[in-house]
């Protein structure tokens, strides 16, 4: 946590439960996030991760349990109620549309219409600060999505994930199709969100970038908190044995964490 | 050993560029619509070629009557296209509306006006119909536009009734599409320079306001020069056409309805958030949903509107060929309508192109098939030529979409 922030963290879910027919895919689960504060979200396939977050966004209303957003109790049903407390969510797959630019891709669902014409200039100059703020270089905001590479679409979708004042959001494996370089730079972005304030919650299999970018990790396992870790007095062999809820030796957990296809 | 070593001297020393691949250059550059004009003064020169009464104030004049319907049919065709989706019952339900339009006045002494606002109606409805069918259901589009074609078939010739062919008389009705404002209107040769003289000035001053707007906005604008060149290209083509025709009959007010719809539709899509959501869910309907765009009304929109504009083509139609009969809608138009849209530019996966692919798709389907007329050629020989010509159209959108992709990486 990064002091200085008086209050409550931004989001805070206690003994949240989730269960689908006989799966029980969440289990008395916790989790906070404060402002300016990035939460790694770890754990093997199957372990929760992606219900969790999909509970965050609305996608799947929780059972049991509850969940505080600035300190408020809030109920989160719909993806709607998500995005009305300030809550987005980047996929894996960007969900941006190839043949819109990126001013429209920003602004998707949101446009501004004034009078009836869209209003293209004020748009246009809002995705040129909104970029220009975050420092995400691209050739053109009039480029459509289908001209950029790895890095600048993922750009572009953690973009519009902060272009409407967020204060949660919730990267899912932003890295996991990207090279080493386009990585870092998404690294980079993540923490300049923090400093711009946000609460980030990075899920990541690759946990030499989790070191480098989080401030806590939460790990889970079998659907159940398996340890939080503020990750400065933290070893990666710590992590990566409450990931796997084993005491492998060293070689073995890292071929167990090596990065694998999210089967959910 | 020998053969190793030359072989090791003739690889070209570290450092020298390798020479830049041509094509690459060349797909960059994004020709627009200039592949089609070329292709459609090719295709004039060459019945130009074959008969010299082709590029004839008369028959070009009568060529903008003859492609209006069948452009503003294709109007629809590109709504649809962008979607995502296609509509197989465009032909025939322009054939019904004109039916209902056609008995309604005729037998059921309805007046002209209300006999067409009842035909666009009926085009609506249907239209709606089919894209709560396809939303509600999940059911792809051109299933149930399918079952469309084939049921509304039905309905047209119980409209219709025992006679089977219903002449029309009305003077509103066959006003609609058969006004030549030179010959029709008292001074209807200087009414249609104005109109293209205010179509023109809307022109160069949405692109002078557009500068204006972005340059007040700190943005990259249009150079003068450029708004210039393109204002030229547009006064010549628009002011180059009324002098054509108006060394004949004039415009023909069927021409005024499709250009009318080619607008009203191209500033639905380019410049309201409707249209953008269009594109939006033509592109990526999953990231549309996401993006709290509401897909399935967008989609049912969609095809009410093309069912109206389809409506709308029958009516005009219609009114052209003085009566509705059991072939109205049938036999090749749906093919023409959406081969139109597709020559145009409008990209039949989704997403891409424009209402003024409708005009440009239109113009080229239509010169084929007045050529064709003018040489006498037998109607078989016509429909595998036209055929043919979809077919290379959506072969060299394909190709290029495909070079697009490639470059875009």
């Amino acid at each position: 946590m990064v002091t200085g922030f008086p209050c409550f963290p931004t989001l805070e879910m206690r003994g949240v439960s989730k269960r689908f027919g006989a799966v029980q895919a969440l289990c008395d689960v916790d989790l906070e996030v404060f402002p300016g504060e990035v939460v790694g979200l770890v754990g093997e396939n199957g372990a929760g991760k992606s219900t969790l977050i999909k509970c965050i966004a609305g996608i799947f209303p929780i059972d049991t349990g509850e969940i505080r957003f600035e300190g408020q109790m809030v109920h989160i049903r719909t993806p709607k109620d998500a995005n009305r407390l300030g809550i987005q969510t980047v996929y894996q797959d960007l969900a941006l549309c190839d043949n819109l630019d990126v001013v429209a891709n920003l602004f998707l669902g949101r446009e501004l219409a004034g009078t009836i014409p869209i209003n293209e200039e004020v748009m246009e100059r809002r995705a040129i600060e909104v970029l220009e703020g975050l420092s995400i270089t691209l050739p053109n905001v009039r480029s459509e999505i289908k001209a950029l590479s790895g890095g600048q679409r993922q750009s572009v979708a953690i973009s519009r994930a902060v272009i409407w004042n967020s204060k949660l959001v919730i990267l899912d494996e932003p890295t996991a199709a990207l090279g080493y370089s386009q990585a870092q730079q998404v690294l980079e972005l993540i923490r300049r969100l923090r400093k711009q304030g946000l609460a980030v919650i990075l899920v990541n299999h690759n946990l030499e970038e989790i070191f480098q970018v989080v401030d806590r990790v939460s790990v889970l396992r079998l659907g159940r908190n398996n340890g939080v870790f503020s990750i400065k007095n933290t070893t990666r062999e710590q992590v990566l044995k409450a990931i796997t809820g084993a005491d492998y030796g060293m070689e073995t957990i890292m071929r167990t964490a090596a990065p694998q296809e999210d089967l959910e | 050993m020998t053969y190793f070593q030359k072989d090791i001297f003739n690889t070209p020393p570290p450092g020298i560029p390798k020479p830049a691949k041509k094509s690459d250059r060349v797909s960059r550059l994004d020709l627009g619509s200039f592949p089609i004009v070329i292709g459609l003064l090719i295709i004039w020169g060459i019945f130009q070629m074959a008969n010299d009464k082709f590029l004839s104030p008369v028959n070009l004049t009568n060529l903008m009557f003859q492609i209006s319907a069948l452009g503003t049919i294709a109007v629809g065709a590109v709504l649809v296209l962008l979607i995502g989706e296609v509509d197989l019952s465009a032909g025939i339900l322009s054939g019904l509306s004109a039916a209902v339009m056609a008995v309604l006045n005729v037998k059921a002494g309805f007046p002209g006006p209300v006999a067409v606002l009842v035909g666009l109606l009926s085009g609506l409805l249907i239209g709606l119909f089919h894209g709560f069918w396809i939303t509600r259901f999940r059911i792809p589009s051109f299933i149930v536009t399918l079952a469309g074609q084939i049921g509304w078939t039905g309905a047209l010739l119980s409209v219709l009734g025992n006679t089977g062919t219903v002449n029309l008389r009305d003077p509103f009705i066959l006003g609609l599409a058969g006004t030549f404002l030179k010959r029709d209107v008292p001074n209807g040769e200087i009414l249609g320079w104005a109109l293209g003289g205010v179509f023109v000035a809307g022109f160069v001053i949405n692109l002078v306001l557009e500068r204006r707007r972005r340059l007040k906005a700190g943005l990259m604008a249009n150079s003068i020069n450029n708004i210039l060149f393109k204002s030229l290209v547009i006064s010549a083509i628009v002011f180059g056409a009324l002098f054509i025709m108006n060394a004949d009959r004039g415009i023909p007010s069927s021409l005024i309805f499709f250009i009318g719809s080619v607008i009203f539709v191209d500033f639905l899509t380019k410049r309201t958030v409707f249209g953008r959501h269009i594109y939006a869910v033509g592109g990526n309907a999953e990231a549309a949903y996401r993006a709290s765009i509401n897909v399935n009304v967008v989609r049912i929109a969609v095809f009410g509107l093309a069912s109206t504009l389809a409506a709308f083509g029958g009516i005009l139609a219609a009114s052209r060929l003085l009566a509705v009969n059991q072939s109205s809608g049938g036999s090749d138009l749906l093919l023409n309508v959406i081969a139109a849209a597709v020559i145009g530019g409008t990209s039949l996966f989704g997403g891409r192109g424009s209402a003024w692919s409708a005009l440009l798709g239109a113009l080229i389907i239509g010169s084929i098939s007045n050529g064709m007329d003018l040489l006498a050629l037998p109607s078989p020989i016509k429909v595998m030529i036209t055929g043919a010509v979809l077919l290379s159209a959506v072969t060299i959108e394909s190709i290029s979409r495909h070079r697009r992709e490639a470059v875009g990486r």
